[in-house]
Formats: C-alpha cells, sequence, structure tokens
C-alpha cells in the first residue's frame, strides 16, 4: 500500500521534473555573471581561484549567512543531545587496536597540517575553509576512534570557535570604514597574483572560516560519539 | 540532456526511500540522497563542452579563459553541501533522542507509543 502510493507520487513527480529538464541544454554558454566573474575576479579581488573569489569575495555575506547557519545547527546538535546528568564517560568503550593507535599518533599531525594547507591556500587552488575545515575535524575524528578515553578540549573549541566568528564580523565592520566602505570591502593591498600573501582580506576570511568549522565539527563528533557506550 | 535526467532518476530514488521506508534511518539516507542529486543537477548546469577549472594560473591563455566552466553554480553548491551537512547533524541527533525514548526506528511503532 504505502510503496504503491509512493510510487503513484513518483511518477507523477517524475513526469513534471522530467518536462522541465528538457528545456536546459547540456553544456551550454556559461551565465552572464559567470562570464563577469571569469573575466574580472582577478581585477576585483585578487584571488586566481574564481569559485573562491565568488564565495569570499562577491558573495561573502552570503557565506556569513552559511556559516551561521553551520553555527545554528551544531547548537541544535549540542542542545538536543545535552544530558541532564552532565557529560557521560566513554569508559564501556573497548580499546582500539595496535594499528589504530599506532597510525593515530603519526597521522594526526599531518592531518591536522593538510587541513591548514588546504585553508590557507583557497584563494589559489581548490580547496577553501569549509573543505579545510572538515579535513581537521577528520584528524579528530581519528583521535575518538583510536582512543577511547580522549575527549577534546570543550572550552578550546569554544574559545577558537567565538574567536574566528568574530574575526570574520570585525574584517567585514573593518571594511565599513576602510577601502569601499562597505560590509566586507577589501581593505588589504591585494598583492602579486598566484602568491600566498596575495587578495587582500580573501586568505584571512578563509584561515577563520576553516578554524571555526573545524572546531564546529569537532564539537559535533564529540557530541555524537558521546553517545556511543 | 541525459546527465540531467540520471539527476532526476537519483532525485525520484531518494524520494521513493523517504516516501516508502519506514525505519527513519533510512528516511534519513533518502533525504541525503535527494540533497546530492540537487547538488549534482547544479553542477552540471554549470557544465561547458570540454570545460576546464575556473582556477587562473601563470600559464593561462585568453582561450584557455573561453574554456572556464560556470564558477556561479560551483559557488552556490559549496553553501549547499555546508547546509546539508548542518541538518544532517541535526536530523541524526534527533533520531537517537527518539530511538533513546522509543527503543525503536520504525516510525509507525513510533506514532503508535505516544509518550
Amino acid at each position: 500500500m504505502r510503496a504503491t502510493v509512493g510510487l503513484i507520487l513518483l511518477a507523477v513527480i517524475g513526469v513534471g521534473v522530467g518536462i522541465s529538464l528538457l528545456a536546459i541544454p547540456f553544456g551550454a554558454p556559461k551565465t552572464e555573471i559567470g562570464d563577469y566573474y571569469i573575466e574580472n575576479a582577478r581585477e576585483d579581488t585578487g584571488a586566481t581561484n574564481v569559485v573562491t573569489s565568488v564565495v569570499v569575495g562577491y558573495r561573502a555575506f552570503d557565506t556569513l549567512g552559511e556559516v551561521t547557519v553551520l553555527f545554528v545547527a551544531a547548537l541544535g546538535l549540542g542542545a538536543v543531545l545535552a544530558t541532564a546528568g552532565g557529560k557521560r564517560g566513554r569508559s564501556g568503550v573497548e580499546p582500539a587496536s595496535l594499528i589504530l593507535s599506532a597510525g593515530n599518533i603519526f597521522l594526526f599531525p599531518l592531518i591536522l597540517l593538510f587541513g591548514a594547507y588546504i585553508f590557507t591556500h583557497g584563494h589559489l587552488t581548490p580547496g577553501g575553509g569549509f573543505q579545510g575545515g572538515a579535513v581537521i575535524a577528520s584528524a579528530f575524528l581519528l583521535v575518538y576512534l583510536s582512543s577511547p578515553g580522549k575527549r577534546i578540549n570543550e572550552s578550546g573549541a569554544t574559545l577558537t570557535e567565538s574567536v574566528s566568528g568574530l574575526v570574520f564580523v570585525a574584517i567585514g565592520l573593518l571594511g565599513l570604514t576602510y577601502g569601499t566602505h562597505y560590509f566586507l570591502a577589501n581593505f588589504l593591498p591585494k598583492g602579486t597574483l598566484n602568491t600566498l600573501f596575495s587578495a587582500g582580506i580573501i586568505p584571512v576570511i578563509y584561515c577563520a572560516i576553516g578554524l571555526k568549522v573545524g572546531s564546529e565539527l569537532a564539537g559535533v563528533v564529540d557530541n555524537l560519539m558521546e553517545e556511543t557506550e | 540532456m541525459t546527465v540531467y535526467f540520471m539527476c532526476a532518476v537519483l532525485l525520484m530514488m531518494g524520494l521513493y526511500c523517504l516516501v516508502a521506508k519506514k525505519n527513519i534511518v533510512k528516511k534519513i539516507i533518502g533525504i541525503v540522497i535527494m540533497d546530492y542529486a540537487v547538488n549534482l543537477y547544479l553542477i552540471t548546469i554549470g557544465y561547458k563542452n570540454n570545460g576546464v577549472a575556473p582556477i587562473i594560473e601563470k600559464t593561462t591563455s585568453p582561450e584557455l579563459l573561453e574554456r572556464f566552466v560556470d564558477p556561479l553554480p560551483q559557488a552556490l553548491v559549496l553553501t549547499s553541501i555546508v547546509i546539508g551537512l548542518g541538518t544532517l547533524s541535526l536530523m541524526v541527533s534527533m533520531v537517537i533522542r527518539l530511538y533513546e525514548k522509543h527503543g525503536t526506528f520504525d516510525m509507525s511503532q513510533i506514532s503508535k507509543l505516544r509518550g
């Protein structure tokens, strides 16, 4: 019964979606705004990765909203999973194998370094704050899997998250005073193309986003792992 | 064109999973599949025949600049992926609480129990 109703619903929606898709050509020329970004991103923002110049340059305000959504989601997860009797220990979990615990000691700093590389080079190569933050959180997940007794320093994670969020907003407000006087305007020198210290505020914002997302996702992992007993 | 229809098929698979399955974890998997189908569709809209990644290097010539794919859908999908992750973590946390309260993942059982 349930499956039949589901299939009928699916057929109706599928036909509707399919008809609307027929009108869209595949591999067609870009949108006008896409052409504009490719032509002018170098001069406007100084970043050579055009996607980054859109995410943190032209649409930086959107990104601030996106970071806020992620923050609220992490906050909601913490609120739903918060236990009345304080934090429970994870003493019941059996210890990990030798390979995992030994590999963790070797890999943990390397994964952190890789994550930092991804978000500091967001304006030059594929990657950026969100991707780098996810890589950093995966390093903490490895720690949780390999040594059941260990926990992240929660006040440290909260401090990192709050400070990097404040840095993002403070840079935006500084743009109102200096530079071209709008929120998140670039007020730092753009430097030479294709070097690490270029693109004005973009690497600074991406470092803040990377640290914020990394600590937030590590907190999410912490909350979820606490539930496994 | 075929690529778009494959995205639509993926979307329909996710929707079927969401509608027909009783297990909440499977429903969540259906939502995630739908999420990724939409992301994949948006990315393929930005594709250009013979396209390359929109990253300017020292050696990039004006001809190569013409072959760049559309950067706008990629930037939007980046946002979409992060928000998808946020909603997924929130859904998972609620399911954990539901399982603790009712001891089952079955949606029909949970709605029968009431409190």
